[in-house]
């Protein structure tokens, strides 16, 4: 570019090279880091000790092996429900229906508790039913949107509220447990998960929520029909000239989604011990926001599924840690902070080229290298003189 | 069912409305701009806790003003980060309703009870007494609101500038209008109505905030929006119908006989909800710009 290079301009374009070679998981990561401070500013404004709850919160969910298993048992769902909106971004679409799908997935996973099979079949036909039950809610707003017109953003959002209350319905009256009504009943132990590690809630359905991720990652982007759903989320006018059959695509993404998010539910009513039931009567603690904390997810990892899977570490580690950091002797913060930090991070995730919002930054950066310039300039001019 | 039974009806339903319109017609407002706030949601959860702090410390009108402002603040939050910093809007939405859904839990279990805060009633906005029953006031907000917006749309200026910068910012862009400031403008109105919305949920009408107090309906309003194709007099009629179906739930689950389970009246409103919208789709145009950030060439 100049006539002679000065070294320090050559060292700046090689780590600008790396930089942007990395780009999209360093704004994930610079994402993150805005999320977490101003999820320590709200805490300073409420009055606690943002550093003391983040130190908790780090031992919670990485001190240890407990703490690891503990973190790999939070991110099992969100991955899946992370794929769910993922899945349907890259077809270019907001599948904002995990939830209702999840819920929809939980409810037919329970069912298996009515009849009696073999191990592993017993759990595989709680599978079944959960992904049918997700991508059967799933399919509907899908069906609305190509033949409708129906904005998805509404339509899964209804969707949502119509089946929490009809799984709410479901837990309270059909497949209640008899003896405790406010949980349903319990998944027999041929249809559950095993337990990987003793002593924690690490069960084997994380190896079903990776190889999902691994088959999502395969068919998106090594056959054609996932070369088909991108095409249409790129550019849906191109797509369409290229002879790809657009409506398709929806409802095939939205059902990859469904099944999914079904499978989400499946992996708590299924594989969180120790209850292994869903409990109605607190309106589903732990089922709820599992879908829209995938959203984060899918965000911070880039829709991508191998991101995922590391985004996914990062938000279960942050569910894991919560827990530990709202009972942390003198500075007790609630695990609510956990979604207003989400929050933060999916709001820094939306705006692109996160960095470049920083213009103050790199000018005074931009200045500094140019003071340095024209010292070594003039340092030069006195040498030659 | 008696006349009493269809005058209490008609009352839950008109303030059932008064939420989902005044927020329908603030995002009219935001649309008409090219703006597409999925965020509503979370604004009205946090205007309702917000109005409920500031109705706590000044009285009614204080947490009315503070709900409309952290609305608006909210509004301009999603529009600076929507026009200047180019971000993408469903993102933000979504990031909006994430964050107010951990903001306001949180900020519940701070004031002591978790998931539920009573607004105490002598600082509750006081009800009129009509031939009706009690009637909150702000209703008579709602019901004149969509006009003078509809005439503010339609037959001034800076309403023309409003249509230019949602249709076709390019020429308006031409034309000497500021894109980006108008569009900033309209959703800060479009947040400070669901704030006052939010408000009014904790301190006029259910008179308390639990964590989902808003219950979809900060997308009831999108989807009223969608339904009236930016007409707010058409908003009014959306939200009066909507108000109508989560009234009639609300009474159902009062009556004493349970002629249904309560779980599936709750579903009534989305239900209708989407019915409405799948019928209303096909005549309805929206502004080309939509959702679209402006980037000069």
């Amino acid at each position: 570019m100049t006539e002679n290079p000065a070294r320090e301009s050559r060292l700046l374009r090689g780590v600008h090279r790396t930089v942007t070679g990395l780009h999209p998981a360093l704004e994930s990561i610079v994402a993150a880091i805005v999320g977490l401070l101003i999820g320590a500013v709200l805490m300073y404004i409420w009055g606690f000790d943002p550093w003391k709850a983040y130190w908790a919160l780090l031992r919670g969910a990485y001190g240890g092996s407990y703490e690891w298993a503990s973190s790999l048992a939070r991110a099992t769902p969100l991955i899946l429900t992370a794929l769910t909106f993922s899945i349907c971004v890259r077809a270019g679409m907001f599948n904002i229906g995990a939830e209702g799908q999840m819920m929809m997935g939980a409810m037919a996973a329970v069912c298996v508790a009515l009849f009696a099979a073999p191990t592993v079949l017993h759990l595989i036909i709680g599978l079944v039913f959960a992904a049918v039950a997700g991508a059967l809610w799933s399919v509907v707003p899908a069906i609305l949107k190509v033949s409708r017109g129906v904005s998805e953003v509404i339509s899964t959002i209804m969707f949502n509220w119509i089946g929490r209350w009809l799984a709410l319905y479901l837990a309270i009256y059909v497949i209640v447990d008899r003896m405790r009504p406010e949980k349903t009943l319990t998944v027999p132990v041929t249809a559950r998960f095993p337990i990987l590690v003793r002593g924690t809630d690490l069960s084997a359905s994380i190896f079903l929520a990776v190889g999902v991720a691994l088959v999502m990652y395969f068919l998106l982007w090594h056959t054609t029909m996932g070369y088909e759903v991108r095409a249409a989320g790129l550019n849906p006018t191109a797509a369409r000239y290229g002879g790809i059959r657009s409506k398709r695509t929806m409802i095939i993404s939205f059902l990859l989604g469904g099944i999914t998010a079904g499978l989400a539910g499946a992996t708590i009513a299924m594989g969180l011990p120790p209850s292994y039931a869903i409990f109605g009567g607190g309106a589903f603690p732990e089922l709820t926001n599992l879908g829209f904390d995938g959203m984060a997810v899918a965000m911070v990892g880039r829709n991508h599924p191998i991101g995922i899977l590391v985004a996914a570490l990062f938000f279960g580690g942050l569910n894991a840690g919560g827990r530990v950091m709202q009972f942390y002797g003198s500075n007790p913060v609630p695990l609510e902070m956990i979604r207003v930090v989400m929050g933060a991070i999916v709001l820094a995730m939306a705006i692109p080229e996160l960095i470049r919002l920083f213009p103050a930054i790199k000018n005074q950066g931009e200045r500094f290298f140019a003071v340095l310039r024209r010292r070594r300039e003039t340092r030069s001019k006195e040498g030659k003189a | 069912m008696s006349w009493m039974d269809i005058v209490s009806l008609l009352r839950i339903a008109l303030h059932a409305m008064v939420p989902i319109t005044l927020t329908a017609v603030g995002e009219i407002v935001g649309e008409t701009a090219g703006l597409f706030n999925i965020g509503l949601e979370g604004i009205l959860l946090i205007g309702a806790f917000a109005g409920a702090l500031g109705a706590e410390i000044g009285g009614p009108w204080v947490g009315f003003l503070v709900g409309m402002g952290v609305g608006a603040v909210i509004g301009l939050i999603f529009a600076v980060m929507s026009t200047y910093w180019k971000g993408t809007q469903m993102v933000i939405g979504i990031g909006i309703n994430l964050f107010a859904m951990g903001f306001v839990a949180f900020g519940l279990i701070q004031l002591g009870a978790p998931g539920f805060h009573a607004v105490p009633r002598e600082v509750q906005f006081a009800k009129w007494r009509t031939p009706m029953g009690a009637m909150s006031p702000v209703i008579l907000l709602a019901l004149v609101a969509p006009f003078v917006i509809h005439w503010f749309i339609k037959r001034t200026r800076a309403g023309l500038m409003l249509k230019a910068a949602g249709e076709t910012p390019e020429a308006a862009d031409v034309a000497g209008i500021n894109v980006n400031r108008t569009r900033l403008l309209a959703a800060t109105f479009g947040g400070a109505m669901a704030g006052i919305a939010g408000a009014y949920m904790s301190i006029a009408w259910i008179g308390s905030v639990t964590k989902d107090l808003s219950a979809g309906r900060g997308f009831i309003a999108l989807a009223t929006v969608v339904f009236s194709g930016l007409n707010p007099l058409l908003a009014l009629l959306g939200g009066f119908i909507f108000g109508f179906f989560q009234g009639l739930a609300e009474w159902v689950k009062t009556l004493p006989s349970k002629p249904i389970p309560f779980q599936f009246v709750s579903m009534l409103p989305y239900i209708v909800t989407l019915l409405v919208v799948s019928g209303a789709i096909g005549r309805v145009r929206f502004p080309k710009a939509l959702g679209e950030p402006y980037k000069r060439e």
